[in-house]
């Protein structure tokens, strides 16, 4: 196919001008792969059509928009969207609360998969493996909105965390409309939906270690937990290296569908974060170039921390993830 | 020396057993607990507190209520067609662009390839997202919540990967028999990727299935509403009066203490019923994900 492709056309045009031997290559590019190209002309469509065209609409942060002007009517307001953000109480607030959920994430919820993985991986046991894999992973399945409803059901007054609580002697309280729980009952249902799902890939390092270590290991007299220590976790530690790294670059993005579902105005002190922030102003309340510009910080910190994050994780494994 | 260091070991296995036991038994707690009190009675229900392993008193009343509402079954069906259709829909634009993601010797994959990636790291936004949706006139259709979303960039990135296994000799023998990229695609090697495929229908379907967020944004008219969006006014808004309509006022307080369990449990049950004969593709999925090249 490609031999006859470049049979048809004369040897000599490559040789002229730069640009128009350019165009050459890519016509004759274009006549080989027209299939290909017409293939992933919808799939081009859809990207520029549901995340470029967003992207020059975001141009709307620098504007007082208004629906009636239309996005190229509004007249421009340079960065006062923004300066009255920074300059808002609610700036702090919200990136604190960002962060914090992430770092109580990132120290909870990040290590909770890597240990379970562990003890899954100790067990001899085949059935007795696949029934807990089973049953850790089914939270994953069930969706935010039933997650968010049973923390409801479970966290009021009478539910069965107060009755926890009171059993070791403390006192009942409607959990979620205390801003200072927030957080905990936040990561806690996050490592309970999200650890066995997590564990995974861990498991997956872990059956990729050689088990002649082992072997070794255990003549030179190592017991379990000193293979655990010695073989498994260095086994694992490029995964686990190159996860952390990953999440790390994700710091200001919070699940923010699992806040909306789970905040109410008592709690926002320390639940409230960026997105939610912009879907209550934006979506809620319509004050679109503000809630556009506290959005398009927010996407333009993630993406610092997205590339610093990939360029990292590119220097310590060799590897990107794209 | 030797019987000491297996007493150590078999130690090590029973606390692991016994702490993965307590680990499962954490996990799987709140879905008993719900079951449980679905099929409890409302009275015991309401006097009672603490855990629950086997149902108090057994009545059905909520399940009835449940199963009579219409709002219940009309999101159920709307789910369905965001699933079926859905699905299907993503699948193949992902695939369309995943094949051309695999291809060698193309100029300007990379092109392609840079425009698709950068909106990993960059979007406009929520609100201009949304402006733009509005503009088209989605707004209020069930295809708000397929069109704008027919493409994870994720996705088709695991579906390039497993594509670009595919030895290449294959697709030269078509290509000398006369086939064109379309032929390729859907009659060389989409049939070689079925478990790719498998897992790419599942991860859509979990997608579609979850999906509430944009829908409670886009949907005005209450019969397009999906599941989980009745499930949040239940649930999370609750508003018991969709559901205790039609029953004896007498009786609707009663109800009311069982059926948000009783909505959990339909709501809930069949994915859960159908997801452990599936484990393996989503596994699978996992792992594809995670091969880097």
């Amino acid at each position: 196919m490609e031999e006859t492709a470049v049979a048809t056309k004369p040897r000599e045009t490559i040789g002229t001008l730069k640009k128009s031997s350019y165009w050459n290559v890519v016509v004759k590019d274009f006549s080989r792969n027209k299939y290909a190209y017409l293939m992933v002309l919808p799939v081009v469509v859809f990207y520029i059509v549901f995340h470029y065209v967003p992207m020059f609409g975001a141009t709307i942060a620098f504007r007082d928009f208004s629906p009636a002007r239309g996005i190229w009517g509004s007249p421009w307001v340079g960065l006062t969207n923004f300066i009255e953000f920074f300059q808002s109480a609610y700036f702090w607030r919200l990136l604190r609360n960002g962060v914090l959920l992430n770092v109580y994430d990132i120290i909870f919820g990040f290590p909770a998969p890597i240990i379970l993985a562990l003890l899954i991986n100790e067990l001899k046991n085949k059935f007795y493996k696949r029934v807990t894999q089973t049953v850790v992973f089914m939270p994953h399945f069930i969706s935010l909105v039933v997650v968010a409803g049973l923390i409801r059901e479970f966290t009021a007054i009478d539910g069965i965390a107060n009755y926890v609580v009171e059993f070791f002697g403390g006192e009942r309280t409607p959990m979620l409309q205390r801003a200072g729980l927030f957080r905990s009952i936040f990561v806690s249902s996050l490592i309970w939906q999200s650890m066995g799902w997590g564990s995974i890939i861990y498991l997956a390092a872990l059956s990729g270690i050689d088990p002649q270590l082992h072997e070794a290991a255990t003549l030179d007299g190592c017991g379990r937990l000193k293979r655990i220590w010695y073989i498994n976790i260095p086994g694992i530690m490029p995964t686990i290296v190159i996860l952390l790294i990953l999440r790390m670059g994700n710091m200001v993005n919070v699940g923010f569908e699992r806040v909306i579902l789970l905040y109410n105005p008592i709690t926002f002190e320390t639940a409230d974060v960026i997105a939610s922030f912009v879907f209550r102003r934006g979506l809620l309340e319509f004050d679109w170039s503000y809630s556009a510009a506290v959005g398009l910080f927010n996407s333009a910190v993630n993406f610092s921390l997205l590339v610093m994050a990939n360029w990292l994780s590119r220097r310590v494994n060799e590897t990107s993830l794209w | 020396m030797v019987k000491d260091k297996s007493l150590n070991d078999r130690m090590l296995d029973y606390t692991n057993v016994l702490v993965l036991a307590i680990v499962g038994l954490v996990t799987l707690y709140p879905m008993i607990h719900v079951v449980m009190s679905s099929f409890s009675d409302g009275k015991s229900i309401l006097a009672h507190t603490g855990f629950l392993f086997s149902p108090l008193g057994f009545d059905l009343g909520a399940y009835r209520a449940v199963l009579r509402n219409p709002m219940i079954l009309l999101g159920y069906r709307n789910t369905a067609f965001l699933i079926f259709v859905g699905s299907l829909y993503s699948v193949f634009m992902t695939s369309l662009g995943a094949y051309f993601l695999s291809r060698k010797n193309i100029l300007w994959k990379k092109h392609i390839m840079f425009l698709i990636v950068f909106t990993m790291f960059f979007s406009g936004g929520m609100i201009p997202f949304f402006l733009n949706v509005n503009n088209i006139g989605l707004t209020n259709t069930l295809w708000a919540l397929l069109i704008p979303f027919s493409i994870t960039t994720f996705h088709m990135i695991i579906m390039r990967t497993a594509f670009a296994t595919i030895p290449d000799s294959l697709e030269e023998s078509a290509r000398i028999d006369g086939a064109n990229d379309f032929h390729i695609l859907f009659r060389v090697i989409l049939p070689l990727s079925m478990p790719v495929i498998a897992v790419m229908l599942l991860f859509y379907s979990v997608d579609r299935w979850n999906a509430w967020f944009w829908a409670s944004i886009f949907l005005r008219d209450r019969t397009l509403f999906p599941l989980q969006l009745i499930l949040r006014e239940i649930l999370i808004a609750n508003d018991l009066g969709v559901m205790t309509a039609g029953t004896e006022v007498a009786d609707r307080s009663l109800i009311a203490a069982t059926i948000r369990y009783a909505v959990i449990v339909v709501a809930t049950v069949p994915v859960l019923f159908i997801y452990p004969f599936l484990q393996k593709y989503f596994i699978q999925g996992v792992m594809i994900g995670a091969l880097k090249e």
